[in-house]
């Protein structure tokens, strides 16, 4: 049993928001990482579907902008027990996306430059649930928060959020990512308390 | 041989604010009293757990300021803005509270005072405090190993230790110290105002080479550019021990 | 690669001590990826995220990474090709 520190409350917004279990409300925007932040210049930059069959859909940023684009707010809950409400985005939806790519796969797996992966079922990616985000609270996403563009999946646990996104592989088995073969949860449902593996 | 207090095995221990002292406007030094505590070689850190009443819990690493004595920890806080750590601990937390200490840890930014090599102590802001854990261990041993500090700090109001690092530079003994102001300088300094310069190595006159060693503690980016300069002075990088508290501190 | 996000070996010994059980800032890290060896020390860390990356100082790759969730430490060392910890005699 931990020893109690009196007084102590960290640093938490203390008014009553409906959030997932085990989490506190933050007013920053925590910056979190796996290593150094890639530096992607966008005449470089490219994002890639491949499916399961090997065949790929590319696009250049300037494809990509030009993709009808939506602009969600959302609630995000990082799996380190922070909470941010009302966060607004803009970017293409996974449904704009996929709609060119033929597919039998169950299963996602998102690359980053940079090196960072993680996994999620395709259903989660489909039905206005995922976005590949560009701009944040009205502006250009920040390098540091990801940008060019980073995967915005909002009903996960946010570390499937992922940064830098490079491509996604549309695959017929699960294949854990960066932090999945490292003992958290495949799925990741911030509802249910889905942290860790076997939660 | 027995397992030196850089190889001891390191676990959470209950810790007790025995004292809190401040220092400047943004700094406090907090005592704690450790049950157990295996002992430590000055330059390592602690890891600092606090438990909320809901078990909500935060810990960040904290330099240890004081040298070896006993159970006691002393650890120098700086005020980081929405610190969650540091704004509890600088204004709140008082003689009594608990905590937990995980540590010591670090076995490679160290000093032993059975050594005689000289050294040259760079600091930058609160990365001064693991340098003073050496300055003071040196003074409690008696040493006369050649010691220079560079500190480096914004302006006189938030350097940490004036009054006791002036009264062991007067000491003798063989240490010097020179402050560096980066934004203000009291009247009279003859060095003008800005970071650290390759002439502010020129002014210590330790050996540099493969005789000098460098201990050189601060945020990321003050760390890297003095390694940069210690290089071009002569330092042998193997030599030169750094320690980074990161962008901010906590 | 510098970038201010990272801290040093010596920051997150104190998190390895629960996976190694002694403190392993001295130990000798030979990168999988390019080969050289220096202190797990001097390796960047970063550290404020699911869990803990560090990686070689000269090359970049991850050397190791760990998580400690409530009840284990996950531990991966696959971009270690050895690790060489001092330890008292056997």
């Amino acid at each position: 049993m931990a020893v109690v520190t009196r007084g102590f409350v960290g640093r938490r917004d203390p008014t009553t928001a409906q959030l997932p279990p085990g989490q506190y409300l933050t007013p920053d925007f925590p910056v979190l990482s796996a290593g150094p932040t890639p530096r992607i210049a966008v005449d470089q930059w490219r994002f890639t579907i491949t499916a399961e069959t090997g065949s790929q859909h590319g696009w250049t940023w300037r494809e990509l902008l030009d993709l009808p684009s939506e602009q969600p707010t959302v609630d995000i809950h990082c799996v380190t027990k922070w909470s941010k409400l009302g966060t607004h985005w803009q970017g293409v939806s996974l449904d704009t996306l996929l709609e060119p790519v033929q597919t039998q796969a169950g299963y996602a797996l998102v690359r980053s430059y940079g090196g960072y992966s993680t996994n999620l079922p395709l259903a989660d990616l489909r039905g206005g649930k995922a976005w590949i985000a560009y701009r944040y609270d009205g502006g250009d996403l920040p390098a540091e928060h990801g940008g060019p563009a980073r995967l915005l999946v909002p009903h996960l646990y946010f570390w499937k959020s992922a940064k830098w996104v490079s491509g996604i592989e549309l695959r017929t088995d699960d294949m854990p990512g960066f932090w999945e073969t490292m003992g958290y949860h495949s799925y990741g449902d911030p509802w249910r308390d889905q942290r860790y593996a076997g939660d | 041989m027995t397992q030196t207090a850089t190889q001891r095995p390191v676990h959470w221990r209950p810790a007790r604010v025995a004292e809190v002292r401040e220092e400047t406007a943004t700094t406090r030094t907090i005592a704690f009293d450790v049950p157990g505590w295996p002992g430590h070689v000055a330059g390592q850190h602690v890891d600092v757990r606090l438990t909320a009443e809901d078990g909500y819990q935060a810990e960040r690493s904290y330099s240890i300021a004081s040298p070896p004595d006993g159970h006691r920890v002393e650890l120098t806080i700086q005020r980081v803005p929405d610190g969650e750590l540091s704004s509890y601990m600088c204004a709140e937390m008082r003689a009594g509270d608990e905590a937990e200490l995980r540590g010591p840890v670090g076995g490679w930014f160290v000093w032993h005072p059975e050594e005689s090599t000289p050294v040259l102590l760079v600091a930058g802001g609160s990365g001064v405090v693991p340098l003073m854990a050496m300055l003071r261990e040196r003074a409690r041993a008696g040493s006369t190993a050649p010691f220079s500090l560079l500190y480096s700090v914004r302006n006189p109001e938030v350097a940490l230790y004036a009054g006791e690092l002036d009264a062991l530079a007067r000491d003798g003994g063989g240490l010097d110290v020179s402050l560096l102001f980066s934004d203000a300088a009291p009247e009279g300094t003859t060095r003008p105002v800005g970071r650290i310069r390759p002439d502010d190595l020129a002014g210590t006159g330790l050996p540099a080479g493969s005789a000098g060693r460098a201990y050189v503690c601060g945020p990321t980016a003050f760390v890297e550019a003095v390694a940069g300069l210690l290089a071009d002075h002569g330092y042998d990088p193997s030599n030169v021990r750094t320690e980074r508290f990161g962008p901010t501190g906590g | 690669m510098s970038d201010g996000e990272y801290v040093d070996g010596n920051a997150a010994a104190g998190m390895l001590a629960e996976a190694f059980r002694t403190e392993v800032s001295t130990a000798t890290v030979t990168c999988g990826n390019c080969g050289r060896s220096g202190r797990f020390a001097d390796r960047h860390v970063y550290d404020r995220g699911p869990g803990l990356v560090a990686r070689c100082p000269h090359c970049g790759e991850v050397n190791a990474r760990m998580v400690r969730t409530p009840t284990d430490v996950w531990l991966e060392l696959h971009g270690s090709t050895s690790w060489r910890i001092p330890a008292p005699p056997a």
